[in-house]
């Protein structure tokens, strides 16, 4: 089968029921994505397919022929952040940071869907991610710096 | 002057690498030829291991397993006591306790493995509960199923209560609660010419270093431990790591492979160390006025079935029994006891939530019974300089109780928001109840009592030719800002710009041991080290003319260390607990408002205002991320974290049971750092990781109290607890009319 992953066009042969998450990180090397419970509940694994986010723990592969993933090693370019990744790094959004790759695409899905530009609209953005380090209000700060920056 | 970096909120040295993914925690490590190992636990709480049987349908033939009769050199993971057996030989003591390890080349079929091992026990009776426990129903640890008993006598407690005008008795209880990191337990061990190799998810390197040596007999320079990034730790990966480490090593010293075990949620929470749950029992002694004038306290908690760090989780609790507050008698006993349920062990605030849970609680308790305001009646008795704590400390420097306090009434706007509540209570066309409530803390920086002078703790920094300088700790970062906080310190005593200054990894071969990564001690104890060490530096520089490279003369690399000093005049006496128990404490005071719906009992949070005196921010945006993730997790404890146990197994082993806050769930926390410099931290700071903790609970219980009129001396206050209370109060009230 064949998909694309952060812009880039893969094939993969091996079995259809594998979880996304562990082709990205087992077959592409793509260990960006985390797993934090494997049952759709922390979003640690949170990719984008076509755009929207998903957790990639209950997504079998097999039901990604010809899709569009991007997952969090897709945001920076040419070793410069993201504008959102800056917001992070600025705002105190990531601590341990293993759930920081599923919290940028879900707020990375937020900002593209031109989503509201407040707090409480944010927090319903990325109220499918758990953070057990930050009490969310720095994640927020930070998502929020970025949508201001935002055209 | 050039303006310091100390105060500022420099960037995390590591923030770059977890926002594009390239951090690599130890389950991103692709080890070449590695084989994946997993746990197979006891089914029951207690027995003799009467058989195991292998399934003959599975492939055993490519699997390793690893049992206690692999195991080179004693059987105990080291810590307190050797009481803890790497894996179960003959006898279990608690459900999911390690019995043998499986590894396999492939992921997925180790775990499969596990479907086709069976256990048989034959059950001994076990005890489950604390109660049962303390009054011998079964002995299953020791001669009497205590691991520690200890007592703090101050003046006459039980003279001073016979003669009191006011006494007031209270219980309270507090749960469980799972460290819930996002990221699981993992750890991977292989063997490198004779040494064994060990890096994973950990706090303290050197714990897992001194553990693994009796368990391999191997002596100190053939153990090397590794941090990988680490994905949250909360005092979860505190001693956990010396058993999976111990697991990992087992299996690769067997399978002459690189080994690697991760834990999935499910284990995770079934298997490894939670908070305490704890009894706590006042009687006070009181003026009419209410001035203390006894404090009889008397604290149980649930060890689990093995020692690991519950006596001085106990001996933290007892300390902190007393509250911010001065007392003239005090008689207090604490007793960690086992059960026969999976041990518990570290978790931020490490015995203090349970006890200031208590003691705090108390006050609403005390002021009903007094008529008066609770408030008041902490300022009234609120530690003070000068004043004399339980242990007979008498605090000098940085005490700032009354200010936290009056800081939050202020803030929260204290008197204004109470009757506006009581306004809105008036009203029945409103759907809620409002209501305030607040809470009043110290917490002790550092270990306790002589706890820092036997760690010893070694701490430096490193000089190259080209002037790079590195700081040198086996201190971890986890999250809590470690890296960046400890490298400001040293660009400031060197006055170096803070991009000059890295972290290197801690490596036991590489780093020296500053003691472990807990107890709120980083910032406090290693950085003052590391301050020291950076002076050092600084005048060998400024005698080599400001040149590293005649600095290091032939060298690649100078290095300059520093140990743990006691501070003079400090003195503590483990016997009968006489003394300076902590070189100096943070104080810490936090508002919440709250309303209680009155058809589902839902509780909603409006606003949450905390003011900590951490005496200097190193870097404020790294404290405020402390405490507002602490205060989180608090809130958490508080209201919606349950673990549910049947027949000592955690009946709700997931994140879906289990629930943690969301975004959702919680208002933005307002956080007001204080700053009263303690003269014997580097640059004034003391510790802040874990007094955040410490608030939420009482806080909470007071506020539904004032929204509902219902005392709930317990946490979780779920909708159904405060319900069943609601409706037991409401029978009560039938009954008496
Ligand atoms: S790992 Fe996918 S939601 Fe938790
Ligand atoms: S930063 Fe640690 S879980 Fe979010």
């Amino acid at each position: 089968m064949k998909l694309t992953v952060n812009g880039k066009k893969r094939s993969y042969a091996g079995l259809p029921f594998k979880r996304l998450l562990d082709v990205l990180r087992e077959d592409f090397g793509l260990t960006g994505t985390k797993e934090g419970c494997g049952e759709g509940e922390c979003g640690a694994c949170t990719v984008l397919v076509d755009g929207e986010p998903v957790n990639s723990c209950l997504v079998p592969v097999g039901q990604m022929e010809g899709a569009q993933v991007e997952t969090v090693e897709s945001l920076a370019s040419a070793k410069k952040l993201s504008r959102l990744q800056s917001a992070f790094l600025e705002k105190g959004g990531a601590q341990c940071g293993i759930c920081t790759p599923g919290m940028l695409m879900a707020a990375e899905a937020h900002r593209r869907a031109g989503g509201k530009k407040t707090r409480q609209a944010v927090c319903t953005a990325v109220s499918g991610n758990l953070c057990r380090c930050t009490g969310y209000k720095h994640i927020v700060d930070s998502v929020m710096a970025a949508l201001k920056g935002r055209k | 002057m050039r303006k310091g970096t100390v105060g500022a909120n420099a960037l995390r040295k590591e923030g770059p690498d977890k926002l594009t993914g390239a951090a690599r925690y130890i389950d991103d490590y692709d080890i070449p030829g590695a084989l994946f190992g997993v746990t197979v636990r006891s089914p029951g709480p207690r027995g003799r291991i009467k058989d195991v049987r292998f399934d003959l349908a599975f492939p055993w033939d490519q699997c390793v397993i690893a049992t206690a009769k692999d195991i080179p050199g004693k059987n105990a993971v080291h810590l307190l006591g050797d009481d803890q057996p790497l894996l179960a030989d003959g006898v279990v003591n608690h459900a999911l306790e390690p019995i043998l390890l499986i590894a396999h080349a492939d992921r997925a079929t180790a775990w499969r493995a596990l479907e086709h091992v069976h256990v048989d026990l034959e059950p001994l009776e076990p005890v489950l509960t604390m109660e049962d426990s303390l009054s011998q129903k079964q002995v299953v640890w020791g001669l009497d199923n205590v691991f520690k008993d200890i007592t703090i006598v101050k003046g006459d407690a039980q003279a001073a209560l016979a003669e009191a005008p006011v006494v007031v008795e209270g219980e309270y209880r507090v749960p469980h609660q799972e460290q819930a990191y996002i990221e699981n337990q993992g750890m991977a061990a292989w063997f490198e010419d004779g040494t064994l190799v060990v890096m994973g998810s950990l706090q303290c390197p050197y714990y897992v270093h001194k553990a693994l040596q009796p368990l391999f007999a191997l002596p100190p320079e053939k153990v090397r431990v590794i941090h990988a990034v680490t994905g949250g730790g909360f005092g979860g990966k505190e001693e956990y790591p010396n058993m999976i480490g111990g697991h990992a090593a087992l299996l690769a010293l067997k399978a002459k492979k690189p080994v690697k075990m991760v834990y999935d949620r499910t284990e995770d929470m079934l298997a490894t160390t939670k908070r305490h749950p704890a009894v706590v029992r006042h009687r006070t002694g009181l003026t009419k006025d209410g001035k203390l004038l006894a404090q009889e306290v008397d604290i149980v908690m649930d060890g689990g079935a093995y020692m690991t760090l519950s006596p001085v989780v106990l001996s933290r609790g007892i300390l902190h029994a007393s509250g911010p507050y001065e007392c003239p008698n005090v008689s207090f006993r604490a007793r960690a006891v086992a059960t026969n349920t999976p041990p518990n062990g570290a978790f931020r605030g490490f015995g203090a939530p349970q006890t200031l849970f208590a003691v705090e609680l108390h006050w609403e308790k005390i002021a009903a019974v007094l008529k008066k305001d609770s408030i008041a009646l902490r300022r009234l008795n609120a530690l003070r300089p000068g004043s004399t704590m339980a242990t007979g400390q008498v605090l000098k420097d940085s005490v700032s109780a009354v200010q936290v306090l009056d800081t939050v009434v202020k803030k929260s706007a204290w008197a204004k928001t109470r009757q506006a509540h009581a306004r809105w209570n008036k009203d029945p066309k409103k759907p809620t109840w409002r209501g305030l409530g607040l809470s009043l803390v110290h917490h002790g920086g550092g270990f306790t009592g002589n706890g820092e002078v036997y760690l010893k703790s070694r701490a430096g920094v490193s000089i190259d030719r080209k002037g790079s300088v590195k700081v040198l700790a086996g201190s971890t970062e986890m999250g809590q800002g470690a890296s960046s906080t400890l490298a400001q310190i040293v660009a400031d005593a060197l006055g170096l710009p803070y991009d000059s200054v890295s972290v290197e990894r801690p490596d036991t071969a590489n780093v020296p041991d500053s003691g472990p990564t807990v107890a709120s001690r980083t910032t406090m104890v290693v950085g003052g080290l590391l301050k020291r060490a950076a002076e050092d530096l600084k005048l060998a520089l400024a005698k080599h003319g400001g040149s590293a490279k005649r600095l290091c003369g032939d060298a690649l690399e100078r290095r300059f260390l520093a140990e743990y000093e006691r501070a003079p005049g400090m003195s503590f006496d483990d016997k009968t607990y006489k003394g300076d128990a902590y070189a100096t404490y943070g104080y810490g005071a936090l508002a919440v408002e709250l309303e209680v719906d009155k058809a589902t009992w839902e509780t909603r949070l409006l606003r949450v205002v905390t003011a900590q005196d951490v005496g200097k921010a190193v870097n404020p945006r790294v404290v405020e991320g402390q405490i507002v993730g602490g205060t989180v997790q608090g809130l958490g404890w508080a209201l919606l974290e349950q673990c549910v146990y049947k027949a000592g197994v955690m009946q709700n082993p997931r994140l879906t049971d289990y629930v943690i806050p969301t975004a959702l769930d919680v208002p933005d926390v307002e956080a007001l750092i204080v700053e009263n410099p303690f003269p014997g931290g580097p640059f004034g700071a003391k510790g802040v990781g874990e007094m955040p903790m410490d608030l939420p609970g009482p806080a909470v219980a007071a506020a539904v109290l004032a929204a509902t009129g219902l005392f709930l001396p317990f946490l979780p206050l779920t909708p159904e607890r405060i319900q069943a209370a609601a409706d037991a109060a409401q029978a009560e009230k039938e009954l008496v009319s």
